[in-house]
């Protein structure tokens, strides 16, 4: 430590001048940045109905949406009408919502265990959700009842890692037995999963939960969007609410308490809220992996770990980067590529780089 | 403010680390607390903060029950400073000493430009206001240690626990670092804070409590560090010499012997 009567040491004041960011210019830079991130979602949301089969101009969508919303006659073909708003809104919204969710999951997940590399599957909430649905798919339900198991289930598998683990620790500081729960409880269900494989007809049910594993939008139509949209905004509130707390449940349980945190009341709330939106999101879009993992790591590069801007920022930027990923993942390839393909291969080696770029920020 | 332990038993679900402990601590008082490892010092500490229910007798702050209090109404009165750690994330020192406000501020609510200021002061009283801008996980470990006090502050707290301040701090730094938290406590603050040096208790104390094999003892710091005392805590000879500072004024130090 160097108090200013201290033998003075240049290093210091170099480092003192280097990092010399007012919080009043931090404070205007991350708001911009949080503009900036939600100015791109918007362009990219635009874009998205210009790109793949049944494109839509730009300047014809604009008339589509200015028509639409002072009740003008349709310019355009029934065809254009159907794409438009069966196919074309619903899928680009509950990109948006998909990737929001998983994101803000992942920060939150991230921020509770103090740990950045920690994401979405880390409390069984991935793997449950994915048998809930396996099972659902295996005895050939309906999509609603596909999501409802996913999501029960997803709540079970965190249940069951949240008590198991408190049963173990006491109610004393659990964060590593409530990690080393959850990965016993994801192989668990995991295990489960593979059960569910294998007793299904390889002719149609096999293809078809391997598929819906991988990933994809392409089946989305209009009541998708009230289905991801409820419990995302359900999900999602609670978190942002209670988003300046969260900062101190990075410092660990106990010292979170002695700043006056409920920690008990905090963790409860965020578990759930966290496990909704990946529960949710994994009954629509399938298993897509890495947005829980990177994207917190990207909003937290742009404006600093303060949750205050991190999970807005990792909202904004979670819809943006998995928009921007299935409008890929329709336009590359005549055939749709599935999501969890495309998150990876682009992903991982982001990953990489940001383990080099970042690593003096987590050791 | 007075924080009062009275007849209490402190451990965890089946064993009871220490047994009918009473003591208390007054505002501007400091209270060092000497042991070996493992005979329940953090024990003791989680115990007041609250982390740990007390298997007997009861703790009182001006005389009121403390078992009943929210979280936020102990960080209130009750700042702590543990052990010297980071986080895993890159916080800038503002922020780290803001978290002191959360307290304070409504369950929906992040930091105004009032709280700010308060942060702002408490770096300022511990001459650290050139480390406001700078990442916490990036300044030295005693530079952390005046952090994480100043966050402490910034609770605006009446009473400081301390758990082992000076660990992993160089000489020159724990010497400096006990020097402040002395300021606070002759400010009006009461200091609790536990030390492995009998000489830290001697240079800062206004009063030692003793815990070892044979049980709790309390007093001032020349009745409790005798050579006897020393030799039946730790299980070493230590001799303890008096001399003169640059003032005139008398302190005591403990050597540690050879043979």
């Amino acid at each position: 430590m160097r108090f200013p009567n201290a033998v003075n040491d240049e290093s210091v004041q170099n480092k003192a001048v280097a990092a010399n960011v007012p919080p009043k210019v931090k404070l205007i830079r991350s708001r911009l940045v949080l503009v900036i991130l939600f100015i791109i979602l918007v362009v990219i949301f635009f874009w998205s109905f210009t790109v793949g089969r049944y494109a839509i101009p730009l300047p014809e969508l604009l008339t589509v949406f200015f028509r639409k919303m002072f009740g003008l006659s349709a310019t355009w073909s029934a065809t254009m009408e159907t794409v438009l708003f069966n196919i074309r809104i619903p899928r680009i919204i509950v990109a948006l919502i998909i990737g929001a969710a998983l994101a803000a999951s992942g920060a939150a997940y991230q921020g509770l265990f103090r740990n950045p590399m920690v994401s979405p599957d880390i409390l069984g909430a991935s793997a449950g959700a994915g048998f809930g649905a396996a099972m659902a798919i295996l005895y050939s339900a309906d999509a609603l009842t596909i999501q409802l198991a996913a999501f029960v289930f997803g709540i079970i598998a965190v249940m069951l890692t949240y008590f198991i683990s408190r049963l173990i620790a006491k109610g004393n500081n659990s964060v590593l037995v409530l990690v080393l729960t959850g990965m016993v409880v994801t192989s668990l269900f995991a295990a489960f999963i593979s059960l569910a494989k294998y007793t299904a007809d390889p002719n149609n049910k096999l293809p078809e939960i391997s598929f819906w594993f991988m990933g994809g939008l392409a089946s989305i139509t209009a009541k998708n969007i009230s289905r991801s949209l409820i419990p995302f905004v359900i999900g999602i509130i609670p978190m942002l609410l209670f988003r300046y707390k969260l900062n101190a449940l990075s410092f660990g349980e106990e010292e979170a308490q002695s700043l006056g945190v409920d920690t008990k009341k905090i963790r409860f709330i965020f578990i759930i809220c966290a496990t909704l939106l990946t529960a949710s999101a994994v009954a629509t879009g399938g298993m897509i992996g890495w947005v829980g993992l990177i994207i917190p790591h990207l909003a937290r590069m742009l404006v600093g770990p303060n949750y205050k801007f991190m999970l807005p920022a990792s909202v904004l930027l979670g819809g943006a980067y998995l928009l921007l990923i299935d409008d890929l993942s329709r336009t590359i390839f005549a055939v749709e590529i599935p999501l969890s393909i495309l998150t990876a291969i682009i992903g991982a080696p982001f990953f990489i780089y940001l383990l080099f770029k970042g690593k003096d920020s987590w050791t | 403010m007075i924080l009062e332990i009275k007849d209490a038993s402190f451990g965890y679900s089946k064993r009871t680390v220490l047994r009918n402990i009473s003591f208390e601590v007054g505002t501007s008082e400091f209270l060092c607390l000497l042991g070996p490892n493992g005979v329940g010092k953090t024990t003791l500490f989680k115990s007041i903060l609250g982390f740990i229910a007390l298997k007997d007798g009861e703790i009182n702050l001006d005389g009121q029950n403390i078992k009943k209090w929210s979280r936020s109404c102990l960080a209130k009165v009750i700042g702590y400073v543990p052990q010297a750690h980071t986080t895993p994330f890159p916080y800038t020192v503002m922020d780290v000493v803001l978290m002191g406000r959360i307290a304070h501020l409504g369950s929906f609510s992040s930091p105004s430009r009032d709280d700010v200021k308060i942060a702002e002061e408490s770096l300022e009283r511990l001459g650290i206001s050139f480390l406001k801008y700078m990442t916490y996980t990036e300044i030295s470990g005693g530079e952390r240690q005046m952090v994480i006090i100043a966050r402490a502050l910034t609770q605006r707290p009446q009473i400081l626990i301390l758990d082992e301040p000076t660990s992993n701090l160089d000489y020159g730094n724990q010497v400096r670092v006990l020097l402040q938290i002395k300021k606070l406590s002759e400010e009006g603050i009461g200091v609790v804070m536990t030390s492995h040096f009998p000489n830290h208790a001697f240079l800062c104390s206004s009063k030692v409590a003793l815990l070892n094999k044979n049980g709790f003892e309390i007093g001032t710091a020349d009745d409790i560090i005798t050579e006897t005392n020393m030799r039946e805590t730790y299980g070493i000879n230590v001799r303890i010499t008096r001399l003169a500072d640059n003032h005139g004024v008398d302190i005591k130090s403990c050597v540690p012997l050879a043979n």
